[in-house]
């Protein structure tokens, strides 16, 4: 446990808490459960008093654990700016550590165990394990997000390719010599369920004339395992990414997943050490891209007539990073693109990773008030800059019955640079790097 | 701990997931805004009126207190369970029922979050000015319970001024309806006043019949910095003097410029010894001239820079140095005692002069700002609870700011209310007769002692002279 912070060690952060009750605007889970126990200062006040020993750590403590997306809108909105997800995160890994199992998730899974639910979801995902987990390694965070017994028959989930992108894009691009190298950290969801959105990053670095390196061993940034309180298995997907990364000369490591984003930025940073040094070159894709004028570059391009309506979802990992301008930077700069914002765009669209599985009720709850603000802006695609939330809002959007499509930034911007396929360079070797 | 039987009685009136005896629970539902924390015996989450006034009836055959409580977001402890008991949470009765635009009315349930309610009508065109703090979280009954005020009110008055009637369940159960969605009504006695600000102790609010104005159609914002308070101060009664009522007139002094320095990109320089944010609103052809004026009138008075907004970002930015005080104020001190007294306008300067005098007497910092435009000042005395004998400082500070405000004429409370915190210090500010006279509604109307027990007064018995 010595790189993740105990609960203990969030003590003075919890004192900050003045039970004003400003997290009661924030937060999705709230809004749909209507509980303090389920905002952050009923979850400060409920870790508090298992600090104090006046709670014990029992099933309740364990459900009210669970009720939390991690997706820090109370947290920005929070007077004293306290870092409630943080906090939950702590109490899942002293859940998991004081009951003896690996992971908050095991211990949530015997809590919500129900013999005759387990029965008619372990039938579903009978189904789910063939056909969709078949080609998915044991140790991806794809197993760990959707474990499969709790995933709900009426969630539609993208379907696993068997052409994941590491068979679609070469290991390296070459680019300008003066350029630095960009690493790109895929993540789990664009290796095997989004592929296409790593292509599309792919062509855009090729159109900017940028080197790119996809670094074949990189696996999973630890995120579910974070919000499963499995410190042991961050540590161990930690140490395989730092080892995966190692041995180039890497000007910067871009996402164009938010959650991975943090699962190797944030939460690599505050590990310290060899983690921290690859953590402090992340950078969102978005913001990276920006920074090298493609905004300019999109704006050159010939106007189109005819225009699709679209508009954007803030990934909570990237809003609470204060990156929500540059996502909508690139759209509106499109040729094919009529932006339009939505009401509620900041909103969380309540996937929360394992909440969604847990919860999935109140998880479509805070899904179908998404879906309400994707009606009325009558965009024909929703644009995010996160599978996570793709999958989420897809899935939202079928139970609202709308035909509104749900896409990534980056395939947008590729879809307006001409088309070129990708001849494979020959991957220089450590020497020839700049 | 309550009887088995009385949790069973309240499970067959709302429903058994809606009734909680969890200690978790009741840790949840222990605490408001102002940080104490007393263990309610259940919690219980209602429907509609007609549950409401069955746990009321409920209530008062066991003799079991009964705790009203919204979002539970008060700074004087009303929604407090002080004595242990049922804490009763409205939040369910979310609705908007209807915005009638043919007569300016809306009918709303109490759990309605006040800024939901503000953009419901806004949409519309029409406009609810009241603007606590908390209103992106405060409920509509809890406002009117309290008698919320805010920014605005220095033009636009304060939650009472837009209640026009309400569905009470009264202390003893009955449903009855005060006011109505006229404008003129003048038949029997005028309960929804008495209703609103009473704190959740004469009856539960179910539903409240609220006035509506049309959306001024622009505003703008001036952040205007003094060498002086005393130059502020004036320069507030000088504008009203003026006859311009703007829509906020807030203040800052310099201990709260000294916090949010730090906080803001904007630059208050040293020489800054008070900040007034002014805010006018109305007819956009108008507001040009009407900012112009204000700062013609304040030019004279020690003026060492201004700020004009000229968009809604400018705006916010400018609000934003108003926002960050209250996080700012934990560098001071961890622990905070926010104080609302209000003294006429004409005396803030004199009040200001007043709790300088009190901070530098106990040694502890106070910090003031608030909305210098109706004389509502939030005086925040802030100590270290951890060090020994600050919080009995504290208490001694309170009392002489009360007492410093009552001898200019004003009030301990504009916005807050009394709820358990300001209980004791009741007799400073009412004679006995007055509280007596109190007392003896709240016996006659809830002879049991049942609804919000020991808020406002200390004791229930009436002290007759």
């Amino acid at each position: 446990m010595g790189r993740h912070k105990t609960l203990e060690d969030f003590r003075a952060e919890i004192d900050k808490c003045v039970k004003c009750g400003a997290c009661q605007a924030q937060c999705a889970v709230y809004k749909s459960l209507r509980r303090e126990s389920t905002v952050a200062r009923g979850k400060i006040a409920i870790a508090e008093a298992l600090l104090d020993k006046e709670l014990p750590l029992g099933e309740r403590f364990v459900l009210d654990m669970s009720q939390c997306l991690l997706c820090g809108s109370c947290h920005d909105k929070c007077p004293n700016l306290v870092p409630t997800e943080d906090i939950v995160l702590a109490a899942r890994r002293e859940i998991a550590q004081r009951q003896g199992l690996s992971s908050f998730g095991k211990v949530l899974t015997g809590v919500l165990k129900r013999p005759k639910l387990m029965d008619v979801l372990a039938k579903a995902g009978g189904r789910l394990e063939k056909l969709a987990f078949r080609k998915i390694p044991d140790h991806s965070g794809l197993r760990l997000r959707f474990p499969v017994p709790f995933i709900a028959r009426e969630r539609s989930l993208p379907e696993f390719t068997t052409h994941p992108l590491r068979e679609r894009v070469p290991e390296y691009l070459a680019g300008r010599a003066d350029a630095s190298l960009t690493a790109f950290f895929s993540g789990c969801m664009i290796q095997y369920s989004y592929p296409q959105v790593g292509e599309a990053l792919a062509r855009i670095f090729r159109f900017l004339d940028l080197p790119l390196w996809l670094p074949p061993q990189q696996g999973c940034c630890g995120l579910p395992a974070q919000a499963a309180g499995d410190a042991a298995t961050v540590d161990a997907l930690a140490d395989a990414n730092v080892a995966a990364f190692a041995g180039r000369e890497i000007g910067q490591v871009v996402t164009a997943c938010a959650s991975c984003n943090a699962g190797i930025g944030k939460h690599y940073r505050e590990m310290g050490g060899s983690c921290a040094v690859l953590g402090n070159k992340v950078e969102d894709v978005h913001r990276f891209l920006v920074r090298q004028g493609l905004v300019e570059k999109l704006q050159q391009l010939p106007r189109q007539q005819e225009r699709v309506r679209v508009t954007y979802h803030d990934p909570c990992h990237l809003r609470t990073q204060g990156i929500t301008a540059e996502p909508r930077a690139l759209l509106k700069a499109l040729p094919q693109v009529e932006f339009v914002e939505m009401e509620g765009a900041d909103r969380c669209c309540g996937l929360g990773g394992t909440f969604s599985v847990y919860h999935y009720d109140t998880s479509r709850q805070i899904g179908s008030r998404k879906a309400d603000g994707i009606a009325a802006s009558g965009a024909a695609l929703v644009a995010t800059a996160c599978p996570g939330c793709m999958l989420q809002l897809q899935d939202s959007i079928n139970h609202a019955g709308l035909a509104t499509r749900v896409c990534h930034v980056l395939e947008l911007v590729a879809q307006a640079l001409p088309a070129e396929g990708f001849e494979s360079d020959p991957i220089p070797t450590k020497e020839d790097c700049p | 701990m309550l009887a088995p039987r009385i949790i069973r009685q309240l499970e067959e009136i709302v429903g058994k997931e809606q009734v909680t005896c969890d200690p978790t629970d009741m840790l949840c539902y222990s605490y408001d805004a102002t940080q104490q924390s007393f263990l309610p015996d259940a919690v219980v989450f209602p429907a509609d009126t007609a549950q409401i006034s069955a746990i009321v009836r409920l209530a008062n055959r066991e003799q079991v207190p009964l705790f009203p409580r919204g979002a539970g977001s008060g700074f004087s402890g009303g929604a407090l369970p002080t004595r242990g008991g049922i804490v009763l949470v409205t939040t369910r009765l979310d609705r908007i029922v209807e915005i009638d635009q043919d007569n300016l009315v809306a009918r709303v349930q109490p759990g309605v979050v006040t800024e939901q309610f503000q953009q419901a009508v806004e949409k519309v065109g029409l406009f609810y000015p009241p603007d606590p703090a908390s209103l992106k979280f405060s409920t509509l009954g809890g406002n009117a319970a309290e008698c919320a005020g805010g920014p605005r009110c220095v033009k636009y008055g304060v939650t009472k001024d837009y209640i026009l009637g309400l569905e009470v369940v009264t202390p003893q159960g009955d449903i009855i309806r005060t006011g109505g969605a006229t404008m003129k009504g003048v038949v029997g006695y005028d309960l929804t006043k008495l209703m609103v600000g009473s704190e959740g102790t004469l009856g539960i609010i179910t539903e409240l019949i609220i006035k509506l104005l049309p959306l001024p159609e622009a505003k703008k914002t001036l952040l205007i910095l003094f060498d002086s308070i005393d130059g502020a101060a004036q320069a507030v009664s000088a504008i009203i003097r003026g006859k311009i009522i703007p829509t906020t007139l807030e203040f800052m002094d310099a201990a709260t410029i000294a916090c949010v320095r730090q906080a803001t990109q904007l630059d208050l320089p040293e020489e800054a010894q008070a900040v007034l944010i002014v805010e006018v609103d109305g007819d956009a052809a108008l507001l040009e001239r009407q900012a112009q004026r204000v700062l013609d009138i304040v030019a004279p008075l020690g003026v060492v820079g201004t700020r004009v907004a000229n968009t809604p970002a400018e705006s916010e930015e400018l609000w934003k140095v108003r926002r960050s005080v209250s996080a700012s104020l934990r560098n001071v001190n961890p622990d905070k005692f926010n104080e609302d007294i209000c003294v006429p306008r004409s005396r803030v300067p004199e009040m200001i002069r007043k709790v300088d005098v009190i901070a530098r007497k106990y040694g502890i910092p106070i910090v003031n700002f608030g909305h210098a435009g109706d004389g509502n000042i939030h005086v925040n005395i802030m100590v270290d609870g951890r060090q020994e004998g600050q919080l009995d400082l504290a208490k001694q500070a309170i009392e002489e700011v009360f007492a410093g405000a009552l001898e200019l004429g004003g009030t301990m409370s504009g916005e807050h209310g009394v709820g358990n915190t300001k209980a004791p210090y009741i007799p400073m500010e009412l004679d006995p007769a007055a509280v007596a006279y109190m007392q003896t509604i709240k016996r006659a109307l809830d002879p049991n002692n049942i609804l919000n027990p020991g808020k406002i007064f200390l004791e229930a018995p009436v002290q007759v002279s």
